[in-house]
């Protein structure tokens, strides 16, 4: 469904990503793990069209994204949650949902989602009118994933999902995203928190320094020595012993 | 006199408040001071004016083609003037906002001659009395005109999407294209509905001192943007709150200090505001 092929990316003249490739099919969750600076947000942004490629190619769904802008490539139902939540503050929350469909025409449709969307999360129909700046970190995050969800997506990602948030909310968003793959949604999930991430994943990547050093099932990933030592905080005193 | 003079304030600080609005929206979403903004007003003022003295066009139709003029131009601006400069240090679209306004004073100064124009339709205002006091009908229309374009502009930002998107892209660039709206058409639609509104302004005062001129956009233009200011840049409510205010206080300083320092008095506000609460009355920038 989604492929990138040696994809290089940066900024300015920095360069974060050093050819990066990976795929998504359809109906899986992969994820993207890997410590500070590994470039896994760069990925998603240069994925959802924030920052265009240097080298590579990027394509979804038979469509070359590489050169396309953000506002073209949600309308091929790509949608980020993007890191730090980004809700828009003073706006309420429903407008924040509203928003997440403003490029879709089908407005019954789009009445009908608002709807279930606040249904599954009770806690953005109580606090439909409130500025989304008001909420608390991990019901902004439920926003932002609804918001996502707004635009129909046929690839969700999301950027740090669990980053800033109560145990109790992490266990939470990690619960909606178990939910949303049961139902079939294909996600590609970008954490710091590799332990949660390879609990829902299918498969993932491990990212260093702008390359991928390491990709399998969620399974093996788990039980790598490496991985284990430097992302799960496993056989970390035999190292040093 | 009191009463007069409060009612001079509002009047006039209703117009600055329409100019003010498209100020602080054109700020919101751009971070730019359209130092142009009452050449807009100017533009506005012209077309309805001319557009009037053929004879073949009605009132009202000349105001709206009037405001369309001022929207085309705006977003005429935005295209030529600031889009070619995205990106570049703050202060190189602020001195092209500045030499389109000279430009453009200018152009009009060639093409219309210096002279004041008269508003080629002699309304037939009255005075009435309202619990006592003396009001004049024109100035109550003025009033209701701008308050009901501040209210179709608040009406627009809170509940239409596209308004909302404004908004959006206002708070969060990159976010708002993450929903799929493209950022320039914003842009556009914000100098579009910024400068309708300062094209009605024009042809208000226009109307209400019964003079048109090349000239004629600075003042009000230079007041506005201290009645923004005042507001908070980049804060809707403010500006219309602003610009009441700033009409007001010119209107009783002129009244009770000297009619030499109508013009000061915004200007001194203006100083004050910056350096005692340079935020502005109210918050600014997308609150």
């Amino acid at each position: 469904m989604l492929t990138l092929k040696s994809v290089q990316a940066g900024y300015g003249r920095l360069p974060v990503l050093k050819g990066i490739s990976l795929h998504v099919r359809s109906g899986e969750v992969v994820t993207l793990i890997g410590g500070n600076g590994a470039g896994k947000t760069t990925t998603l942004r240069t994925i959802s069209g924030l920052l265009s490629p240097r080298k590579g190619a990027i394509e979804f769904a038979g469509q070359d994204l590489t050169r396309m802008p953000a506002e073209r490539i949600v309308t091929l139902g790509l949608a980020l949650v993007p890191e730090g939540r980004r809700v828009f503050r003073t706006l309420s929350v429903t407008a924040n949902l509203e928003l997440g469909a403003f490029h879709r025409r089908d407005k019954g449709a789009v009445r009908r989602d608002l709807e279930d969307i606040r249904e599954r999360f009770p806690i953005l129909k109580e606090r439909a009118h409130q500025a989304a700046g008001t909420l608390s970190g991990g019901e902004q995050q439920i926003l932002a994933i609804g918001r996502a969800l707004m635009a129909r997506p046929r690839l969700l990602m999301l950027d740090e999902p669990s980053m800033g948030l109560a145990p109790r909310m992490v266990t939470q968003v990690y619960a909606i995203l178990a939910e949303l793959k049961a139902q079939g949604t294909t996600i590609l999930l970008v954490e710091q928190n590799a332990r949660a991430a390879l609990k829902v994943a299918d498969r993932g990547y491990v990212l260093e320094t702008g390359r991928i050093i390491l990709d399998g099932t969620a399974a093996d990933l788990r039980d790598d020595p490496e991985v284990q030592r430097a992302y799960l905080g496993k056989g970390y005193q035999e190292v040093w012993e | 006199m009191f009463f007069q003079q409060l009612i001079n304030g509002l009047t006039t600080g209703s117009v600055y408040a329409l100019i003010a609005l498209g100020y602080t929206m054109i700020y919101g979403i751009l971070g730019l001071i359209n130092f142009a903004q009452g050449e807009i007003y100017m533009c506005g003022a012209f077309v309805a004016v001319l557009l009037l003295a053929t004879g073949k066009v009605n009132f009202f139709l000349a105001f709206a083609l009037g405001m369309a003029a001022a929207a085309l131009l705006g977003v005429i601006l935005e295209r030529v003037a600031f889009r070619p400069l995205r990106g570049f240090h703050p202060l190189v679209p602020l001195i092209s906002a500045i030499g389109a306004s000279i430009f453009l004073q200018s152009l009009a100064l060639l093409l219309f001659g210096p002279n004041d124009r008269p508003f080629p339709i002699q309304f037939t205002f009255s005075t009435i009395n309202i619990a006592g006091l003396p009001v004049s009908t024109l100035q109550i229309a003025i009033l209701a005109a701008a308050l009901g374009f501040m209210g179709l502009l608040v009406v627009f930002v809170r509940y239409t999407t596209y308004g909302k998107a404004i908004m959006a892209c206002a708070l969060d660039r990159d976010t708002a294209r993450l929903m799929g709206i493209n950022v320039d058409r914003m842009v556009s639609l914000t100098f579009l509905v910024g400068s309708a509104l300062s094209g009605a302004a024009g042809i208000m005062m226009a109307i209400y001192y019964n003079a048109t001129y090349p000239r004629m956009g600075l003042l009000p233009g230079l007041k506005a943007f201290s009645a923004a200011i005042l507001g908070g840049v980049g804060n809707i409510p403010g500006a219309i709150l602003g610009g009441l205010l700033l009409g007001v206080a010119e209107s009783l300083g002129a009244a009770y200090i000297s009619s030499g320092f109508k013009d000061a008095i915004a200007f001194a506000i203006l100083i004050l505001v910056l350096l005692l609460r340079p935020q502005g009355i109210l918050r600014g920038r997308g609150d």
